[in-house]
């Protein structure tokens, strides 16, 4: 089990026949992620040709329209990998096609247009991940974004994450140590986004298969806070938290558009003390994720449901 | 993207809000005829830096005459401004903005910001102008009113009216104010703003409603469709190895510390920064190499990391997805010989390739230290460089 994608997801990539885009549906089918059609305008009726790995040799149907693509392939799922300028609007036609999960990885976009990307989405029933985010992956069954997708083992651990690479870091410490994860989702850098943390930990809890819930945060916002309090009073899994940037000074941009410390908020020790308060453990460092979540794993007796000591994998 | 005072009013103004008449000046002489054309008793003397809290770190000058208008734009082109927001080195002032002087009869604050729990544009208004609105919101929350707008619709009037009359302005200017306000709704939506603040908005002694200081800052992300606003950018105003770094498409922040930090991605580097200080060390910077580092972005780093005088010792952590080991170890190794290494480097590789990538790093004879754990090569260069 899992939450957002399995093994019989079907997907479509927008923006397909880009650089990115073609790259990434190569690494999605390589993994075995059912990718049945992409969706470029212009560029519909033609055939996007894969040459894997392995040898073997995948075509993907192009659309011109999300709509087309959709009603054709029988897809749930959409993932975006349009430039900046045009990817609010690819999300807003993938949500009028009701997609059931849109993916969106571009990053750049401009926070207005995402204003009015969220304003669109209201009352509708598309689930939005991103803009700005490595995407979500259920290991071993379903890959969709830029994640390294060897690095991840099936499980029981949710992730969920503000960050790429410290995601990646998160999950290798984990699988290093026999804990599998049942999906890991990068919700994005942005200061507006689709799900937040708390839509996620909802999901998490709502998952049967799901014992427990790393939570990467950082500098920017309340979205942490907001969840902790979520967790105290909702859910019912221990979770594991890591918020970077203590050392991150005030006013500056730290790569994410919406890392940044304004106005006295968002500040990582704050977010630290507010977290612990709410009953997170926060590991003491990013190095020592996966141990600590061994110890809380220990706590609650739940290690060997967790751990899958035949496949330890090594790096 | 920060643009100074003066553009912002000069924006402003084509949007029907009212500015005090002045002139921007970068010489004393310009300053002196900017003063006599104004032709009024008194005379404000505002330096122009991007940085906020200018009035209490001596920027902003009250001139009784032209001869003192001559001593405060003496003293101030060319000084140094240390305020809250620049740090202790302080923002050189280049640019003056000389003001006609207006009596105030009432401050307010006015402002607008992207909120993010709402996913909406918010005005802010207050009737504690000319203060840090921060401080107020902190100290005296029910002194700060707040409308939610509708991107679908704008900021309606009977929402600009609530708030003019939530912060006591007076009956006679409320029509004015609400202009006032979904004026400045309109700017930062056209200009893409992320902030756009008006601290203070006065009513003058002569009853004029006025935008006394604005201050507009511009999303980055949006830049492509302002040129505009690119044209305003000042260099100036920014660390000069902030400015390179971006022209190679690097993300890099100067700070104070002493070890060099080359990082892929953005929370990555920050937690690389984290461990660095929870070891005992300082970082000299936050930078992320970005998803796709060439072999060219890579050495770029390293010139832009080791021109920072302070950095005694360089720490590359990478964990490397899409991006492969090997490729950035060439990187680095191609680096070190092109810059010459004459501080520690400790490199920490894992993901796609890593072994081959530690391979290329022994192999290079060039005394690179290799380690595969984030904390292992953290304490590693902490050591070195102490």
């Amino acid at each position: 089990m899992s939450i957002l994608v399995d093994a019989s997801t079907k997907v479509i990539t927008q923006g397909i026949t880009g650089a990115t885009g073609f790259f990434h549906t190569r690494g999605a089918l390589e993994y075995g992620t059912r990718i049945v059609g992409g969706v470029t305008p212009g560029k519909g009726g033609s055939d996007i040709r894969f040459t894997l790995e392995d040898g073997g040799v995948k075509r993907v149907p192009v659309f011109n329209t999300v709509g087309e693509a959709k009603s054709e392939t029988g897809a749930t799922v959409s993932v975006i990998y349009v430039p900046p300028t045009f990817a609010a609007d690819s999300i807003m036609e993938a949500v009028d096609a009701e997609m059931e999960l849109v993916i969106c990885i571009t990053e750049g976009i401009p926070v207005l247009d995402m204003i009015k990307v969220s304003r669109y989405m209201e009352g509708r029933c598309t689930r939005l991940i991103g803009p700005n985010c490595p995407g979500v992956i259920t290991p071993g069954e379903c890959k969709i974004g830029i994640m390294p997708g060897y690095i991840h083992m099936p499980g029981h651990v949710g992730v969920v994450s503000r960050s790429g690479t410290l995601t990646y870091e998160a999950v290798h410490q984990l699988t290093a140590r026999g804990i599998g994860q049942s999906t890991a989702v990068g919700i994005g850098g942005d200061p507006v986004k689709g799900l937040e943390f708390i839509d996620v930990l909802k999901l998490f809890n709502d998952d049967p298969d799901t014992l427990a819930v790393v939570m990467i945060g950082e500098i920017g916002g309340t979205a942490e806070e907001e969840a902790a309090e979520w967790i105290r009073s909702h859910m019912t899994k221990p979770v594991v938290g890591c918020i970077s940037g203590l050392t991150a000074p005030p006013g500056k941009r730290m790569g994410h558009a919406g890392a940044i410390i304004s106005g006295g908020t968002g500040m990582a020790a704050d977010k630290i003390a507010w977290l612990e308060a709410c009953g997170i453990r926060i590991a003491p460092s990013p190095a020592e994720i996966g141990r600590t979540l061994a110890r809380m794993l220990e706590e609650h007796g739940i290690m060997d449901s967790c751990t899958d000591k035949m496949s330890i994998y090594r790096a | 993207m920060n643009i100074h005072e003066h553009e912002s009013k000069e924006l402003l103004k084509a949007y029907g809000i009212s500015v005090p008449p002045g002139h921007t000046v970068f010489t004393v002489e310009q300053a002196m005829r900017a003063a006599e054309t104004l032709g009024s008793p008194v005379v404000v003397v505002k330096a122009q830096i991007h940085a906020g809290g200018r009035g209490k770190a001596g920027g902003v000058k009250i001139a009784g005459s032209l001869e003192e208008v001559r001593a405060y734009a003496e003293e101030l082109l060319g000084k140094t401004l240390v305020t809250h927001q620049t740090g202790p080195e302080g923002t050189i002032v280049r640019r003056l903005l000389i003001e006609d002087g207006c009596s105030i009869a009432k401050e307010y604050y006015l402002g607008l910001v992207v909120d993010r729990s709402s996913r909406r544009v918010v005005m802010i208004g207050s009737e504690e102008g000319g203060m840090d609105i921060e401080e107020v919101a902190a100290s005296r929350p029910e002194r700060i009113h707040k409308e939610t707008i509708d991107p679908a619709i704008g900021i309606q009037t009977f929402q600009a009216r609530r708030l003019a009359y939530a912060i006591n302005i007076p009956g006679e200017k409320l029509g004015e104010a609400v202009k006032l306000m979904q004026a400045l709704y309109k700017a930062f939506i056209d200009y893409d703003c992320s902030i756009a603040e008006i601290n203070p908005l006065v009513i003058t002694g002569e009853g004029a409603l006025m935008a006394l200081d604005a201050k507009l800052n511009i999303d980055e992300n949006a830049l492509f469709r302002q040129p505009d606003i690119t044209l305003l950018h000042d260099p100036n105003e920014e660390d000069p190895l902030e400015t390179e770094a971006a022209e190679y498409g690097l993300s890099y922040i100067s700070l104070d510390g002493s070890i060099g930090c080359m990082v892929n991605g953005a929370g990555l580097a920050m937690a690389t920064m984290d461990m660095i200080k929870l070891h005992g060390g300082e970082p000299a910077n936050f930078l992320d190499v970005g998803g796709g580092a060439s072999a060219d972005k890579v050495a770029a780093a390293f010139k832009i990391i080791l021109s920072d005088p302070r950095v005694k010792g360089i720490l590359v952590n990478i964990f490397g997805g899409i991006m492969r080991c090997d490729v950035i170890a060439s990187g680095v190794v191609e680096a070190a010989r092109q810059v010459g290494l004459s501080h520690p480097l400790v490199v920490r590789l894992e993901g796609t390739n890593a072994k081959s990538g530690r391979q290329i790093l022994a192999d290079s004879g060039i005394g690179i230290i290799s380690s595969d754990s984030m904390e292992d090569s953290v304490r590693e260069i902490v050591s070195l460089v102490q």
